[in-house]
């Protein structure tokens, strides 16, 4: 898109193997430059899918740093590794089965290791979508699945949280149990839903939906330019 | 205030800021009937004649299509039939699934209600099972289900925003099922935007005359696919990950038989025989038509057209492609980026340099875009980035203004999340915008039930025509493949259930494809399916060595 040859030159370091690549790149766009054709490790490349987890470290720090190699810009001097698989354990449950008015706590009782949370705070930390993660885990721990659920909807899936734990607890998967649970059991059924899936049931847009299916494009055009705006929700 | 954007950026962004007040409650005009279309005609990129091209071979011969696509299809096929052995039967399934998004993994889900074990079932795809469009997905989902709503009425926006193109069979499946999957949502635990009563707070989106749109803040297509995975794994439906399908098999029929699948790892190619086989493969924004960025996933690259066509299945309306109004014009790390339109639909007006509002933010997609196009190209009243690029400002700030202060942060987390990565702060500064290759509004014909020409092969989601016709609606997509994935998988399941498994594996369609080729004369060098872009530096491909390395 942009003129390469008027940019700034900087070094990055893939597994340790020095590349120049123009300033202003994304990890992903770097690595393209530099040769590298993804199969494992790129996926949306829009920041929604965790396919393509970074872990990374600049020149003269110490720290270890990670984030979405589609989403951040390269630096000079950043040292890069991808880690595109976690082969953390998950749980599989039947979704009639958990629900907590008739169990004690069933984040805990699938996923017991979140006992041994040590509050490190390193999963946290880890994230790239900066969520609290260990602020749901301890949620997730106190039964309050309502609390783990949102804290933990905008998670991609990525997995670093897990690969950091000292206690191997397998965050993302306690987290999707929750927000099913939420969204199952916590949240209350639409009464509206349930009344228009019954007129369907008892066929009431049939004959109006017919009618419009055996339109003349003409007849659509005067139906559609002559419609309705709802003005509030 | 953000400091991502330079300084004479800031100066429109004031004149932005000065008109704020008196635009805010400007209900702008829809466009008449006669000026839309003058505008499409004269700005939208589906106009131009010289991007397309009539195809000489297969079974949509003579209509049109993107050139970046007719050049898949008038190729031979990236395997030689001669030295593929298929005696040997790898996987041998009741249904096989080629492509691991929303309309494949719904599939499976309800092959199994239709009675199928869910060993008996493949999942195959390109790359993660969930990589996918459907999971970039921000907006949210139609569904008729309030009072002043029907889906009568939805039925009516879909084929108005399409032009009278759509396919009315597909369209009322569409409309009517609408409110049953919404349902079927809830019952799985997807977490849907309520009120305290537990209704369902909606949206109005481009061309939709009701609020209809369901989210989940704007991780709407994650929230489906995160749980639709989880589903499919606790059903145990296997899934073969980094193993797209390459090709279709056929019988002596030339009835899909099953397909043929490469390890995109090791290049090992394995045979898969099927007794019904659901093409869901998603759309072909990585081909960049008429050179445009792209909101679309990374494999994102036609394979499932390429091989439903070979195998006799006809496209229709591949001469229209959906430009989202709002892709990210700056800064250049997110050029072509979804910005939802959502933003929108909450408030957010296009304006251009001058900080005037020119269009109503909810035309239809095509109209839409074309508007911005005009206004940069046609009105030259565009803002043109420090690498060449022209947008126009969506005033994301406006929504709080009216709303309230915090709502795009609580509304829009991802948006806010993308930007501030990159020193924008979208809740006090406008973000710059212009139209970006998003979906492929045509497709794979298939029926009401997802069947096709060809029997043996179904196919649902974004590699399916007709439901849209030439111009899909917003909250439409996730729909499409959460409706027809259902159908596909309940046919595929009957199918499965009362046939024989083939008796025969072959690949006999592609020698007479190839035979098509050379009879019409077409000698092309780039062979397809095209599995994954090509983004690699120009230096680096100048100076690449095609050898074989022995690990």
């Amino acid at each position: 898109m942009s003129d390469e040859e008027d940019k700034k030159m900087i070094d990055i370091y893939v597994m340790g193997r020095r590349y120049k690549v123009p300033e202003g790149l994304t990890i992903m766009t770097a690595l393209e430059y530099s040769g590298y054709k993804y199969v494992r490790g790129c996926g949306c490349r829009g920041g929604f899918c965790g396919a393509c987890s970074t872990v990374y470290r600049k020149e003269g720090e110490y720290k270890l740093k990670m984030d979405l190699a589609c989403q951040t810009a390269v630096e000079d001097g950043m040292f890069l590794v991808q880690l595109p698989f976690v082969p953390a354990v998950r749980k599989g449950f039947e979704i009639e089965d958990v629900d907590p008015k008739q169990n004690d706590n069933v984040l805990l009782e699938k996923y017991p290791e979140i006992a041994r949370c040590v509050s490190c705070n390193t999963c946290t930390k880890a994230c790239p979508q900066d969520i609290k993660v260990m602020d749901y885990v301890q949620a997730s721990l106190r039964g309050d699945v309502d609390r783990a659920a949102k804290l933990s909807f905008d998670c991609i899936q990525c997995g670093l949280c897990s690969i950091r734990c000292p206690a191997d607890i397998k965050h993302y998967h306690l987290a999707q149990l929750a927000r099913r649970i939420k969204g199952r059991y916590i949240d209350l059924e639409s009464s509206e839903l349930a009344k228009m899936v019954e007129e369907l049931q008892e066929g009431k847009y049939d004959e109006e939906l017919n009618k419009l299916c055996s339109m003349s494009k003409e007849e659509l055009k005067k139906v559609y330019d002559e419609r309705t705006f709802q003005k509030e929700g | 205030m953000s400091d991502g954007y330079p300084e004479y950026m800031r100066r429109s962004i004031e004149k932005v800021e000065a008109t704020r007040e008196n635009r805010a409650d400007i209900d702008f005009e829809r466009m008449k009937p006669e000026e839309s279309q003058e505008t499409l005609d004269n700005f939208h990129p589906d106009y131009r004649k010289e991007g397309k091209h009539e195809l000489k071979v297969g079974p949509s011969k003579g209509e049109l299509a993107p050139i970046e696509l007719a050049e898949l299809l008038e190729s031979p096929s990236i395997i030689d039939p001669s030295e593929i052995d298929l005696s040997q039967v790898d996987y041998d399934v009741e249904i096989l699934i080629v492509g691991g998004g929303g309309a494949g993994t719904v599939a499976a889900l309800w092959a199994i209600k239709e009675g199928i074990d869910p060993k008996d079932i493949l999942i195959a795809t390109k790359l993660r099972h969930g990589d996918s469009n459907s999971m970039m997905a921000q907006g949210g989902i139609q569904a008729a289900d309030k009072e002043v709503d029907s889906p009568v009425t939805h039925y009516l926006d879909a084929i108005g925003g399409g032009h009278y193109t759509n396919e009315p069979d597909l369209l009322k499946a569409l409309t009517k099922d609408a409110p049953e999957i919404i349902k079927w949502h809830e019952k799985l635990g997807i977490m849907y935007d309520r009120d305290e009563k537990g209704e369902f707070v909606e949206l109005p989106g481009g061309g939709t005359s009701r609020y209809r749109l369901h989210s989940a803040g704007d991780y709407t297509g994650m929230e489906l696919m995160r749980v639709l995975m989880d589903e499919s794994r606790n059903k145990g439906v296997p899934v073969l990950e980094f193993a797209p399908a390459v090709e279709l098999l056929t019988d002596e029929k030339g009835n899909v038989s099953g397909a043929l699948l490469m390890n995109l790892e090791t290049n090992e190619y394995y045979v898969v025989r099927a007794k019904s086989t659901i093409m869901a493969t998603g759309g072909f924004g990585r081909l960049h038509v008429q050179s445009y960025p792209t909101s679309n996933h990374y494999g994102a690259t036609a394979d499932g057209l390429i091989m439903g066509y070979r195998v006799g299945i006809p496209l229709r309306d591949m001469d229209s492609v959906q430009y989202h109004p709002t892709g990210a014009a700056f800064p250049d790390q997110v050029i072509g980026l979804l910005v939802t339109e959502k933003v929108r639909s909450l408030g957010g007006q296009p304006v251009n340099a001058d900080g005037e509002l020119f269009v109503n933010p909810l035309e239809p997609r095509d109209v839409e875009a074309a508007a911005i196009i005009r206004e940069c190209y046609g009105r030259e009243k565009g803002i043109t980035t420090p690498t060449g690029m022209r947008g126009v400002w969506l005033d994301s700030p406006l929504i709080d203004f009216k709303e309230g202060e915090g709502t795009v942060a609580k509304r829009l987390p991802a948006m806010v999340r993308q930007y501030e990565r990159f020193n924008i702060d979208m809740t006090k500064d406008p973000i710059l915008v212009f139209p970006t290759l998003h979906y492929q509004n045509g497709g794979l014909m298939i029926n009401s039930d997802s069947s096709t020409a060809v029997d043996g092969l179904f196919a649902a989601g974004e590699v399916s025509g007709g439901v849209h016709g030439k111009n899909r609606l917003m909250g439409n997509s996730l729909l499409d493949f959460n409706v027809f994935g259902r159908r596909a998988g309940i046919t595929a399941a009957m199918h499965a259930r009362k046939g024989q498994k083939p008796s025969k594996l072959t690949l006999d369609h592609l020698t007479k494809y190839n035979k098509e080729l050379k009879d019409a004369g077409i000698e092309r060098k780039n062979p397809s399916p095209m599995l994954l872009p090509e983004y690699r530096g120009k230096r680096v491909l100048e100076r690449h060595l095609d050898v074989q390395v022995t690990l």
